[in-house]
């Protein structure tokens, strides 16, 4: 294992026993943000020494001894003030006498109480990031184009809510899953997409696509047989497993001229598996269908070839299930794959104008779409394309498009 | 609610400009940038900048002026051009520095734009 493995491997254990432990801690003191302050020192001395001395034995013991020294310290110096927190450090320290293994694993209740119907839903997925896996505001705010300020501030008034309400903060419990699935699912595919959006990136630390896998692994570690986590984490696994395929020399390279040699083939049957175990139960979703038609341009691996006609009989499907913008310029890019260019440009002349006019990937679309119908528009769409992209890399792929109009 | 997208460039993106191997792609996209802000009915006003070698600042101390050439500072990153764009609030507004071309080898600053009072 190499320095850098062996400090991710720390961080992820940090990580891992933080979100554990806050679970745990605002399971038992229905306050999210006393929870997070009280083991937020003990986080940050496991962050900094773990990479260098090793990930303990017990990790979460590790830090459950550590916040409980820090909070001695602080009762000691500040008398009445610390003991405003009497109830968290109550809490740590009934932990602190329990043999490790009996520790339960609250995190399910934590993702559940992230989707709260009283948390806005823009503010879920970095809410999840935050409890969950103790980003901080500042790396989250990157990844959502949102400065690091409003972020916190954000994060704060979604804390506020949860504890402000009747009650105070209740995490989720299981009974709420059929109900809040959906929402919880959604937020942890936010934060893939998230990353996705900054993977040129991914060196300043705002990708967070392996953040997002890690929170579904952790939700399918609870519910291993949940159809639609299992479909999540094999969507968001196929699309990670193509990462080293899509720069080439820090070029743009789109998914069908990639090179499958250096797509990551442990990681596509890993995928592959999670959607098999999905089938299983036999309850067809958004998330294992969205993981099929992944699945689907995985196979070039093996077969050489792209079956487009098993990715428009799925886009089909998703877009009943899924009626989005999104989905609907998936589902022309289909059918213009698969030769029909045609029904790409109904589906996408269909879509509303309000929705489409920032969209980057509907004038990407439509600009392949009509250069294939001969239609000399695809220079203006191609030219608003490039004006709607953030990613340097595809301004120069689309720049570099043979229908590029002459400039005026 | 107007904010000001602020485009700061490095001295290489500046000569990007006249060098005819380089030139096209420069303005080709700062183009389709301005386009697509025009397009999307967000657009105020905006003015692309000549070099900072161009500037020539103006100080006046008490009875004692100083004229200097050059820009106020000598920074890595100098102003290269703003735009002025009206969207609802800063979210949309860094939505759209994103994608200035600028973002993606200086640095794009989002200002909100200063209402007179009265």
């Amino acid at each position: 294992m190499s320095a850098t493995d062996a400090a991710r491997a720390a961080e992820r254990a940090a990580r891992d026993s933080y979100g554990r432990l806050v679970a745990t801690l605002a399971a038992r003191t229905r306050n999210l943000s006393a929870a997070e302050d009280a083991v937020a020192e003990a986080f940050r001395a496991a962050l900094d020494t773990w990479p260098r001395t090793g990930v303990p034995a017990s990790p979460e013991a590790w830090l459950i001894v550590t916040a409980r020294r820090v909070h001695g310290h602080a009762q000691a110096r500040a008398g009445t003030a610390a003991r405003a927190q009497s109830d968290v450090i109550r809490a740590i320290e009934d932990l602190a006498d329990m043999p490790a293994r009996d520790l339960p694993d609250d995190r399910l209740g934590l993702l559940l109480a992230c989707a709260d119907p009283r948390v806005d839903p823009g503010v879920r997925t970095p809410l999840m990031l935050q409890a969950v896996l103790g980003l901080t505001a500042d790396r989250i705010g990157a990844a959502f184009l949102v400065s690091p300020a409003a972020m916190g501030r954000r994060l704060s008034r979604a804390k506020a809510a949860l504890r402000d309400s009747a009650g105070g903060f209740v995490p989720g419990a299981l009974d709420q899953w059929p109900d809040r699935a959906e929402a919880v699912l959604e937020a942890i595919y936010a934060a893939f997409g998230a990353g996705l959006d900054s993977a040129h990136g991914a060196e300043d630390g705002a990708d967070l696509r392996a953040e997002a896998i890690w929170l579904a692994e952790a939700l399918a570690a609870v519910l291993p047989d949940d159809p639609e986590v299992l479909g999540l984490l094999a969507l968001m696994l196929h699309a990670r497993s193509r990462a080293p395929a899509q720069r080439a020399g820090g070029a743009y390279v789109p998914l069908d001229d990639q090179d499958p040699a250096l797509w990551d083939a442990a990681m596509a049957d890993r995928a592959d598996a999670a959607l098999r175990r999905a089938s299983r139960a036999g309850r067809f979703g958004r998330f294992q269908c969205e993981a099929a038609i992944q699945s689907v341009h995985a196979e070039r691996r093996i077969t050489g070839r792209v079956n487009r006609a098993a990715l428009v009989t799925l886009y089909a499907a998703l877009a009943q299930m899924r009626p989005t913008v999104g989905v609907a310029v998936a589902r022309a890019a289909a059918l213009m794959g698969a030769g029909d260019a045609g029904a790409a440009l109904a589906v996408l002349d269909a879509l509303p104008d309000a929705q489409v006019t920032a969209h980057q990937p509907w004038w990407a679309t439509r600009a392949h779409v009509l250069a294939a119908l001969g239609d000399p528009a695809a220079g203006d769409a191609l030219t608003r394309a490039i004006g709607l992209t953030a990613d340097p890399a595809v301004r120069a792929w689309l720049s570099a498009r043979p229908f590029r109009p002459p400039p005026r | 609610m107007q904010f000001t997208i602020l485009c700061l460039e490095r001295a290489e993106d500046f000569a990007r400009r006249d060098n005819p191997a380089t030139a096209g792609d420069y303005w080709a996209g700062w183009s389709a940038y301005g386009a697509a802000l025009a397009q999307a009915g967000v657009f105020v006003s905006g003015a692309g900048l000549l070099p900072p070698g161009t500037a020539v600042t103006v100080r006046q101390t008490g009875d004692r002026r100083d004229v200097q050439d050059g820009p106020h500072a000598d920074a890595k990153e100098q102003l290269g051009g703003f735009f002025v764009i009206d969207v609802p609030d800063m979210d949309a507004a860094l939505d759209w520095a994103a994608r200035a071309p600028s973002s993606g080898y200086g640095s794009t600053e989002v200002r909100p734009v200063l209402t007179m009072p009265g």
